[in-house]
C-alpha cells in the first residue's frame, strides 16, 4: 500500500492505523517532506509526487493499492499558494500517469473535499454526490478538488479494473485539526459575515481515518467502496451557534469589508481567509450522506455537535464560556424578586 | 389575562399559604402537571403569552408584583430564562434545512401573531384538509408585493392545526441572497424552490408550502388582483407525484389588496436586482411610512386534497398528465377565490 501526504498530521495517524489491520503486509508512505510524526514501521519514502520517480517507487515496490491524501489547502510550513496547487494539481496527475502504466494496481482511494459543491444562495440546501454545483469554485482549494476528481474520473474510465474511490469530506474538525476552519475557530473573536448565519457540518478526524481505511480494503459484505461518497458527521450547526458553543463572541461585518479584513488577517497570518473559505462562511455547505451508509455501509461514530464539542474541548474556553453565561442566567433566576422574596437558591434547571 | 390573574390568586388565599407558599413558588415548574383543576384552567391561557413576555425577561424587567400573580409569572420567567440559557449557550437543534424549531415556535412566531390576529384579522377555512402526518404539498395563489401571504399561510398551519403541524415553504432564491432575510428565512424552515429541496422535505413527511406563481403572481399590477398567473412549470405536480403526496389547494383572500400596485419602476427595478419595483398610492412617495399594508381582512381556504399516490411511478414523466394535474389545482384556487371574494362583505372588514 502506498500513501501519499503522510508528513500531515491526518496522513501520519493514518498511516500508523493501516498498519494494524491484519490485510496490510506494507506501508511506503510518501511526502515531499519528511515528517514530524513517526509513521509506526512504515516505509518513508522522501519523494516529490510532482516528480517522475512516483512510477519507479510503484513499480519497485509492486503497490496495489493507493490512499491519495495529498490533496489539500494549506501548505505545510513555508509554502506559497502556487506550490500547494502545483502538488494538488500536478501532483494528482502525476500520480495518475504512473497509476495507469502499472499492472498491479487494484484501488485507489483519494481524499477530496465537499468543497467541490461550491457554496452559493442559489443551491439547493443539501447537496446529494450527483447534485451539479450551480456556480462552480472559481479558485483556491475548491478548484483543485474539482479538477483532482475530474483527473479521477478520467483514470477510472481509461483503468475500469481498478477500483476508485472518492471521498468528499466535510470540514475536518478534531483535537488535532490543522484545518483553515479549525484555525478560524481559534481566533478569540469570531469575524461573521453582517446578515448570514451558514449551516456548517463536520466530520472527525476519527471518523476520517476510518472511513479511509474502510475504502482502502476489500469492500465488506453487502457493501460496495468504490465511487464517490460524502463523508460527514449527522446534523448541522449554525456559525453562531458554534460560536455560543465555543463561547467566542462574534463581530458580523459588512460584506465589502469582510474581503478586506480577510486579507489582512491573513496578511498578519492570522489565519486562511480564502475566498472559498468565505464563502463557506456566507452560505454554508450540508450534504447529504445515505450514500456513506447504506453504499458504504459506515455509520459515523461522531454527530456534528459532538464532533464539534470534542474540538472545543481541545481549545480551552474563549472569551464568553457558555457555562458562566448559564451560570449567569441561574443567578438571574435565583434574584430574590424573580424568586418572590425567597432566599435566593440555586434555580432548578 | 384577568382570569389568569384571579383564580390562582384564590386558589392561593383558600389555601392561606403564608407558610406554604415559598416552597410552592419555587417548584411551580414542576408541579404544574399535578396541580388541581382550578390551576390547570388557567394553563391554556398563558400559553400563547408566554412567548411575548420572555422578551420583558430578557430587559431583566421584574414582573409587576410577583407576590400577586401566583405561579403563572414564576414558570413564565422560569421558562423564559431557560430559554434564554439555552439559546446563550447554543444549546439547541437546527435540522439540514437550518430549521430551528424553537426559535420559531418562540420567537419568529408570537412576533408574526398580532400582525396575524390583529392586523388582518385571518379567518382560516378548511384546516382539516390538511393531514394530521406525512408529507403533503400545499399549494396556494401568490401575491401582495412582498409575501406577507406566506408567512400568515405559515402562522395560519401552526396556530390551528390540531397536531402541532410545521409549515415548510419553498421560496425564491432572492430570498437567500438578501442578507439578514435569508438567515430568518432559513431560521422559519423556508428553503429554496428546487425540485430537490421539497422532494426530500415530503420524504420526511414534513408539510411543504409552495406558490406556483412566483414573482409572476405576487408583482402582477392591481388591476389584475385574484387572476391567477401561469403555475410555473407544474415542477411542483411532479414533485408530489413522486412522493405520492396529496396536493392541498389553498386559495387567500385580502392579501391582494395590502399594496395596490399600479405602477412597476422597471428601470429601478433592474438596478437593484429584483424583479419588480413596485409603486403604489402610498409608496415611495410617503417614504418608510407608505411601506405600511392596508389592514385589510383575510381569510386563508385550504381546499380538499388531491390525491397523486393512485397513479403509477413512471407518471411523474408524463407531461400530459401533469398539465392537467396542474390545471386542476388551479381551477380549484381559482374557483374557491371567486368564491370566497362573493361572500367578503368588504376589503377591509
Amino acid at each position: 500500500m502506498l500513501v501519499t501526504g503522510v508528513a500531515r498530521q491526518l496522513g501520519g495517524r493514518f498511516v500508523r492505523r493501516i498498519q494494524r489491520d491484519p490485510e496490510v503486509d506494507r506501508v511506503v508512505a510518501v511526502d515531499a517532506v519528511t515528517p514530524e510524526h513517526h509513521l509506526g514501521g512504515a516505509d518513508f519514502v522522501r519523494a516529490d509526487i510532482r516528480q517522475p520517480t512516483i512510477a519507479r517507487l510503484l513499480a519497485e515496490h509492486s503497490v496495489d493499492t493507493v490512499v491519495h491524501m495529498d490533496v489539500t489547502g494549506t501548505p505545510l510550513g513555508s509554502g506559497s499558494r502556487a506550490s500547494v496547487k502545483e502538488t494538488n494539481v500536478i501532483g494528482t496527475m502525476q500520480l495518475l500517469g504512473a497509476l495507469q502504466k502499472s499492472p498491479a494496481v487494484k484501488r485507489l482511494v483519494v481524499k477530496s473535499s465537499t468543497n467541490v459543491y461550491g457554496s452559493a444562495p442559489r443551491d439547493p440546501a443539501v447537496f446529494t454526490e450527483t447534485t451539479p454545483p450551480k456556480s462552480l469554485p472559481s479558485g483556491g482549494f475548491a478548484k483543485d478538488t474539482v479538477e483532482v476528481e475530474g483527473y479521477v474520473r478520467g483514470f477510472a474510465r481509461r483503468r475500469p479494473d481498478v477500483a476508485v474511490c472518492v471521498l468528499r469530506f466535510a470540514n475536518i474538525l478534531g483535537p488535532n485539526a490543522d484545518s483553515p476552519l479549525a484555525s478560524y475557530f481559534s481566533l478569540p473573536v469570531l469575524p461573521t459575515v453582517l446578515g448570514y448565519d451558514p449551516r456548517l457540518q463536520f466530520v472527525h478526524e476519527d471518523d476520517v481515518i476510518e472511513v479511509l481505511r474502510l475504502a482502502s480494503h476489500d469492500p465488506r459484505r453487502g457493501t460496495l467502496n468504490s465511487g464517490t461518497f460524502n463523508v460527514s458527521g449527522d446534523g448541522v450547526l449554525l456559525l453562531s451557534q458554534c460560536a455560543r458553543r465555543l463561547g467566542r463572541p462574534t463581530v458580523p461585518v459588512l460584506m465589502p469589508a469582510v474581503t478586506w479584513l480577510g486579507s489582512a488577517l491573513r496578511t498578519l497570518g492570522m489565519t486562511d481567509f480564502s475566498p472559498e473559505q468565505l464563502r463557506l462562511l456566507t452560505h454554508g455547505r450540508v450534504v447529504a450522506t445515505h450514500q456513506m451508509r447504506e453504499t458504504l455501509g459506515y455509520q459515523p461514530k461522531y454527530t456534528t455537535s459532538e464532533t464539534f464539542a470534542d474540538f472545543a474541548r481541545s481549545r480551552g474556553p474563549g472569551l464568553l464560556p457558555p457555562e458562566a453565561l448559564a451560570g449567569a442566567v441561574d443567578r438571574i433566576a435565583a434574584l430574590p424578586p424573580l424568586r418572590g422574596g425567597n432566599l435566593p437558591t440555586q434555580s432548578a434547571n | 389575562m384577568a382570569d389568569a390573574k384571579v383564580i390562582p390568586f384564590d386558589d392561593d388565599r383558600s389555601r392561606g399559604g403564608a407558610v406554604q407558599r415559598p416552597p410552592r413558588r419555587r417548584s411551580a415548574g414542576s408541579r404544574r402537571g399535578s396541580e388541581p383543576a382550578a390551576v390547570r384552567e388557567v394553563q391554556p391561557l398563558p400559553g400563547r403569552t408566554i412567548l411575548q413576555d420572555d422578551v420583558a425577561v430578557k430587559h431583566e424587567e421584574p414582573a409587576p408584583s410577583p407576590e400577586r400573580q401566583g405561579g403563572g409569572w414564576d414558570q413564565r420567567i422560569a421558562g423564559g430564562l431557560a430559554f434564554l440559557r439555552r439559546r446563550l449557550t447554543g444549546d439547541y437543534e437546527v435540522d439540514d434545512f437550518g430549521y430551528d424549531q424553537e426559535l420559531t415556535d418562540q420567537v419568529l412566531m408570537s412576533l408574526l401573531r398580532p400582525v396575524y390576529e390583529k392586523y388582518f384579522r385571518v379567518e382560516v377555512k378548511g384546516i382539516e384538509n390538511i393531514p394530521s402526518e406525512g408529507g403533503a404539498l400545499i399549494v396556494a395563489n401568490h401575491s401582495g408585493t412582498l409575501p406577507l401571504d406566506g408567512l400568515m399561510m405559515q402562522v395560519a398551519v401552526h396556530d390551528n392545526h390540531p397536531d402541532d403541524r410545521h409549515l415548510r415553504l419553498l421560496a425564491a432564491d432572492l430570498v437567500f441572497m438578501l442578507p439578514v432575510v435569508n438567515e430568518l428565512a432559513r431560521k422559519a424552515g423556508h428553503t429554496l424552490a428546487c425540485a430537490q429541496d421539497a422532494e426530500r422535505l415530503l420524504e420526511r413527511g414534513e408539510l411543504v408550502g409552495v406558490m406556483p406563481e412566483g414573482f409572476k403572481g405576487i408583482g402582477k399590477p392591481f388591476g389584475e388582483r385574484y387572476k391567477l398567473q401561469r403555475f410555473g412549470r407544474g415542477g411542483f405536480v411532479s414533485t408530489a407525484l413522486r412522493q405520492g403526496a396529496p396536493i392541498i389547494p389553498c386559495s387567500i383572500v385580502g392579501a391582494e389588496e395590502i399594496y395596490p400596485m399600479i405602477g412597476n419602476a422597471k428601470t429601478l427595478a433592474r438596478l437593484l436586482g429584483f424583479p419588480y419595483f413596485p409603486i403604489t398610492p402610498t409608496f415611495p412617495w410617503l417614504g418608510p411610512l407608505g411601506a405600511v399594508p392596508l389592514p385589510t381582512k383575510w381569510t386563508i381556504q385550504f381546499g380538499e386534497p388531491i390525491l397523486t399516490d393512485g397513479y403509477p411511478p413512471e407518471a411523474a414523466e408524463d407531461p400530459m398528465l401533469m398539465f392537467n394535474l396542474t390545471d386542476q389545482v388551479r381551477e380549484q384556487i381559482q374557483h374557491t377565490l371567486y368564491k370566497l371574494l362573493v361572500q367578503r362583505r368588504s376589503v377591509f372588514f
